[in-house]
Order: C-alpha cells, then sequence, then structure tokens
C-alpha cells in the first residue's frame, strides 16, 4: 500500500478512529452475544442439575 | 441501521404485546443492545467525520439530535426491561416504550428534509436516480449489506440466549440442555 492510501488524502486522524470504532462494535456485538449465550446455557445446565440432586 | 434494528424491536415488541407471542418479547430485547451499539457508531464515527467536514464535532443539528434521541431510546428501552423483577411486566412496559419511541424513526430519516440541517439531504433513499455517485453508492450499498446480515447473525445468538434463559424451566430446553 502507499502512503497515499494511509494517508487518506489528510483525513487519516479522522479515517482509521472510525474504522477502528466500528471494528470494536462489530467485535463487542459478538463477544457480547456469545457470552449471552454462553451463561443462560450455564444457568439452564446448573437448573438441571440442581433439579436432577433434588430428585435423589 | 440503526432505525432498522428499532423498527425490528418495536415490531417484535408490538407482537409480544399485541398477541402475546413470547418470542416477539426475547427478540426485541435481543435486537435493542445490537440496535443501541449501531447508533453509537454512527453518532461516534459521524463526530470523527463531522470535524473536518462541518468544522465542529458536535452540533445540536436536527439529524444528530434525532439520533441522539434515539440512542437514548434503546438505552430507556433497555432499561424499563430490567428495572421489573417481573420479567413479563418488564417486557410489556419496555415493547410499550419501544411502540412509542418508533415515532421518532420517521423524524430521524425525515430530519435533513424537514429543517435546516448542516448533513446532507437525502442521497440514497430517495424516489428516482440516487444523487451519490457510483464510486461510492456501490460501497455504501454492499456494507449496507453486510452490516444487515451481521445484525441478522448476532440477533440469532442473543435470541438463544434469551430463549433459554426466559424457557430454563421447560421440558424441552431440559431435554436439549440433557442431550
Amino acid at each position: 500500500m502507499d502512503a497515499g492510501f494511509w494517508s487518506m488524502g489528510g483525513y487519516a486522524r479522522f479515517v482509521w478512529p472510525c474504522f477502528g470504532l466500528t471494528l470494536a462494535v462489530l467485535a463487542w456485538n459478538i463477544w457480547a452475544a456469545r457470552r449471552l449465550y454462553a451463561k443462560a446455557r450455564q444457568r439452564a445446565e446448573r437448573a438441571l442439575t440442581m433439579a436432577a440432586m433434588d430428585r435423589s | 441501521m440503526s432505525l432498522s434494528a428499532y423498527s425490528v424491536m418495536a415490531v417484535a415488541g408490538a407482537i409480544g404485546l399485541i398477541w402475546r407471542i413470547k418470542i416477539g418479547h426475547a427478540v426485541a430485547a435481543a435486537s435493542a443492545p445490537i440496535g443501541a451499539s449501531f447508533t453509537l457508531a454512527a453518532l461516534a464515527t459521524g463526530s470523527l467525520w463531522g470535524r473536518p467536514m462541518w468544522g465542529t464535532y458536535w452540533a445540536w443539528d436536527p439529524r444528530l439530535t434525532t439520533e441522539l434521541i434515539q440512542l437514548f431510546l434503546y438505552v430507556g428501552v433497555m432499561a424499563l426491561r430490567a428495572a421489573f423483577e417481573d420479567a413479563g411486566r418488564g417486557d410489556r412496559a419496555a415493547a410499550l416504550l419501544a411502540i412509542v419511541g418508533l415515532v421518532n424513526v420517521p423524524i430521524v430519516h425525515y430530519s435533513v428534509q424537514w429543517w435546516n440541517s448542516l448533513h446532507q439531504a437525502a442521497t440514497v433513499a430517495k424516489l428516482g436516480r440516487p444523487e451519490m455517485d457510483s464510486s461510492m453508492l456501490w460501497p455504501l450499498l454492499s456494507m449496507l449489506l453486510g452490516f444487515t446480515m451481521f445484525y441478522a447473525g448476532v440477533l440469532c445468538i442473543r435470541l438463544r440466549g434469551e430463549i433459554l434463559n426466559r424457557e430454563r424451566s421447560a421440558a424441552w430446553v431440559r431435554e436439549a440442555i440433557a442431550s
């Protein structure tokens, strides 16, 4: 890549933070969604184990 | 994307509220944080680009102000849902606020036409030929498609979690977890 691309016509300090911020938002979305699902599954599994212990 | 995610949230909330279909509330709850994060990204990146284009990071311009209200609506809906100990009441209250807040969606969209604004007028979503040059239009449309698919994908993951949380005592969940 040439320097002209990275300098974005002199607007690099505005353009690249926008890309960074958007990537951060995308990464957070994936992380938070997976975390929500993992926690929900963990909670459901725990409830299942507790129910099995109660029965025994 | 911020407006689309809000519309999904409000319509899903309405389905849950009117027809008492539980998955409606689950979709609304799953859509809210994604839409809020997209709104935040729109405001922050727009503000960054506003500095070289308009000479300021922020102005109390109709488009910017209505989009900020959009973010507050998202936060309000999420906070209201979390404020109730009874999940059912939280869902109903959040759905009601989401439906009332839906009025802001066309206001955001048409704000650049209705009032004098620093923001450019509609360049893509207008009848007839878009005014944007094709060198910018196609990247924009492909990004729109990409972000829509990303939204749908993340919504599905969140929805799985929401359903598991809400239905963890149901027999089918126990069977699914055990297998």
